[in-house]
């Protein structure tokens, strides 16, 4: 298989596993060497949204907001407009979970550039149970106008996509995940806003997944080449704007697609490559994802397997929708 | 009547470049373009908006360091209006300071116009913010003036327009308390008194009182004044300016609807705009006041 972005073999036990925040902390500090500009502020949550690394370098540049989610992004819609360049962290259960008006009316239809970073998103929170595993943050940001959203599928790629937001002159969300990762992609691997990325080539089925389900559909590729069939995975971090044309390219080879993603099927990657296929071509397809509930408390891998989120629900899903591509 | 021609090269000049009398004038100018507007436009808000042109005034052709003809100056305060339902009273006042034609407010409302029901920045050059869902200004403004802080700009002000019932909005403390905590001096909020909000007296909605220890409570410094009294907002904010350790809170008690007898202190006009019949008689009487709006106190 073609393999030409992601070095590691997806088999071994002893993949390097790094949490996706870590790559965000330390891009967010360089940001912060490269670019006067750049303000971080934190609602309460300044180590574990990994922005302690910033604040310890620009103490002046870092603003401890309190446990206040709408006033977080709103004050950085000020900062925005007094012509800074502001991340704003916290968890994403919380913002943009509880701030949603806030975003669309003083950050999205305001158009100011602010950074919103969601951590601890995904079910794979574990213990902390339903309330804080956020499954909902891409389906809320991507229906606002203006907005960018954006999912890193590792550490490396977060720290990428922290830089390249600093660029970036749009209103920006960032969804993180809490546990360690295993890390798929290298410091060589290309990063664009906008460019989802092929992974593996393949012409019998497409699977196309962000954040850390993408680690998950390369190993479901690995097994389903061992079943003869041959996936192409499509990483897409970025949700919104999604990436149509390399998107496209391969549905229309494949006729078969496979979504993942830890969040709501509902409005998230699964419903905009819905969306894509039905105003565009013909694909049988089948979405990995929370399918309209809630989750629980339980180990992040317990979860995953319980919830259908893993490598082998990919895989089986796939095989299902080879199925129905060969009976239409 | 006052010559609005005069060039305006510093805009430093503007600064008591008007009487009280003018502004008084201006005032009344003002509220006539607001009745003309809502009536135009069929629907808006009329009693805020009336209520807040003295304020207007006093901010547009007196307080503010800004040039109308270069609404971006880098150097220019910063003024937000955070119940962004009452903005004709701010496209009126910026009308009558040159920062549109005066012929532009008749399209208030209008499919294509840069006066929007509720302001959007990106719409009109001079707002500032994006607004109309209320409570989330004074957070922006803290967070413009904690940027100002952050680069040692101490001489530009930030100045807030809330209306009382906003301050319901949970928003609005997180941002008194983050103001008081940070100590943002440069940050003065102009809270309208009216005492009304749609579903009636904001006493009997949710009470407010003792709204005075509330903002005192939260790290402020609050000056109480009459809002319909130019020379009272003038000072105030002058004193506001004054105070450089804490965050100011203006409360200006305000009439509802002021200046239009029908109007005042009637909460049914806080959403409605006058139909053609009531806007002749707004209008008649306006102009039957030739400016003379005054304080109650006098």
């Amino acid at each position: 298989m073609n393999n030409a972005y992601h070095i590691i073999d997806v088999g071994r036990d002893s993949i390097e596993k790094v949490p996706i925040r870590d790559g965000f902390g330390k891009g967010l500090k360089r940001a912060g060497e490269l670019d006067a500009r750049v303000v971080a502020a934190c609602a309460d949550l300044t180590e574990s949204t990994r922005m302690q690394a910033f604040a310890e370098a620009f103490p002046d540049r870092f603003i401890e907001i309190g446990i206040a989610e709408q006033n977080l992004v709103t004050i950085g819609s000020g900062l925005a407009a007094a012509g800074k360049i502001p991340f704003v962290s916290s968890y994403a259960a919380f913002s943009p979970g509880r701030n949603w008006e806030q975003i669309r009316t003083t950050i999205c239809l305001n158009n100011q550039p602010v950074k919103i970073v969601g951590s601890h998103a995904g079910i794979s929170v574990g213990p902390d149970g339903a309330t804080h595993q956020m499954l909902e943050d891409l389906a809320l940001m991507r229906v606002l106008p203006n907005m960018v959203v954006i999912a890193p599928c590792d550490s490396i790629e977060a720290e990428k996509a922290t830089l390249a937001m600093v660029g970036d002159t749009r209103p920006n969300y960032l969804r993180l995940a809490r546990e360690a990762t295993p890390v798929i992609t290298t410091p060589d691997t290309p990063f664009n806003i906008g460019s989802a990325l092929v992974l593996e080539s393949g012409a019998d089925v497409t699977l196309i997944a962000t954040g850390t389900m993408t680690y998950h559909a390369l190993v479901a590729a690995d097994n389903l080449y061992k079943d003869g069939i041959e996936a192409e995975v499509i990483h897409v971090a970025t949700i919104k704007p999604l990436d149509e044309v390399t998107l496209l390219k391969s549905i229309n080879k494949t006729k078969a697609v496979v979504t993942a993603e830890e969040g709501q099927i509902i409005g998230g990657l699964g419903g905009a490559v819905a969306e894509l296929i039905s105003e565009n071509t013909f694909a049988v397809m089948r979405r990995i994802g929370m399918r309209d509930r809630f989750g629980e408390s339980g180990a992040p891998d317990q979860l995953l397997a319980h919830f259908g989120l893993d490598a082998e629900h990919i895989r089986l899903s796939a095989h299902e929708v080879l199925a129905k591509k060969g009976s239409n | 009547m006052l010559n609005l021609k005069v060039r305006l090269t510093l805009t430093k000049d503007m600064l008591h470049k008007y009487s009280i009398d003018q502004l008084q004038m201006i005032a009344n100018d003002i509220r006539e373009d607001i009745i003309k507007m809502l009536e135009h436009a069929g629907s808006g808000h009329s009693a805020g908006p009336l209520g807040l042109a003295d304020i207007f005034t006093a901010l547009y052709f007196d307080v503010l360091n800004h040039d109308p003809k270069n609404p971006d100056w880098p150097d220019r305060d910063i003024l937000i209006l955070s119940n962004g339902h009452c903005v004709p009273v701010r496209y009126a006042a910026m009308a009558r300071a040159g920062y549109l034609d005066r012929e532009e407010l008749m399209t208030l409302r209008q499919l294509g116009s840069r006066l929007q029901g509720h302001p959007e920045r990106q719409r009109l050059p001079g707002l500032e913010t994006t607004s109309g869902p209320l409570g989330s200004g004074l957070s922006q403004a803290c967070g413009i003036a904690l940027a100002h802080k952050m680069d040692h700009v101490l001489h530009r002000w930030v100045y807030v327009i809330m209306g009382d019932g906003e301050t319901d909005e949970g928003n609005v403390w997180e941002a008194a308390m983050f103001a008081g905590s940070k100590h943002l001096g440069q940050l003065i909020t102009i809270i309208d008194r009216n005492n009304i909000q749609i579903d009636g007296p904001t006493e009997t909605v949710l009470a407010l009182e003792d709204y005075k220890a509330k903002w005192e409570a939260f790290g402020w410094h609050v000056i109480e004044i009459d809002g319909n009294n130019i020379e009272e907002v003038i000072d105030a904010c002058a004193m506001a300016k004054a105070i450089v350790e804490k965050p100011v809170t203006i409360l200006a008690h305000t009439i509802p609807g002021k200046g239009v007898e029908f109007m005042e202190y009637d909460f049914h006009w806080h959403g409605s705009p006058p139909n053609h019949e009531q806007a002749l008689t707004a209008l008649k009487q306006l102009r039957t006041l030739g400016g003379k709006i005054k304080s109650e106190h006098e």
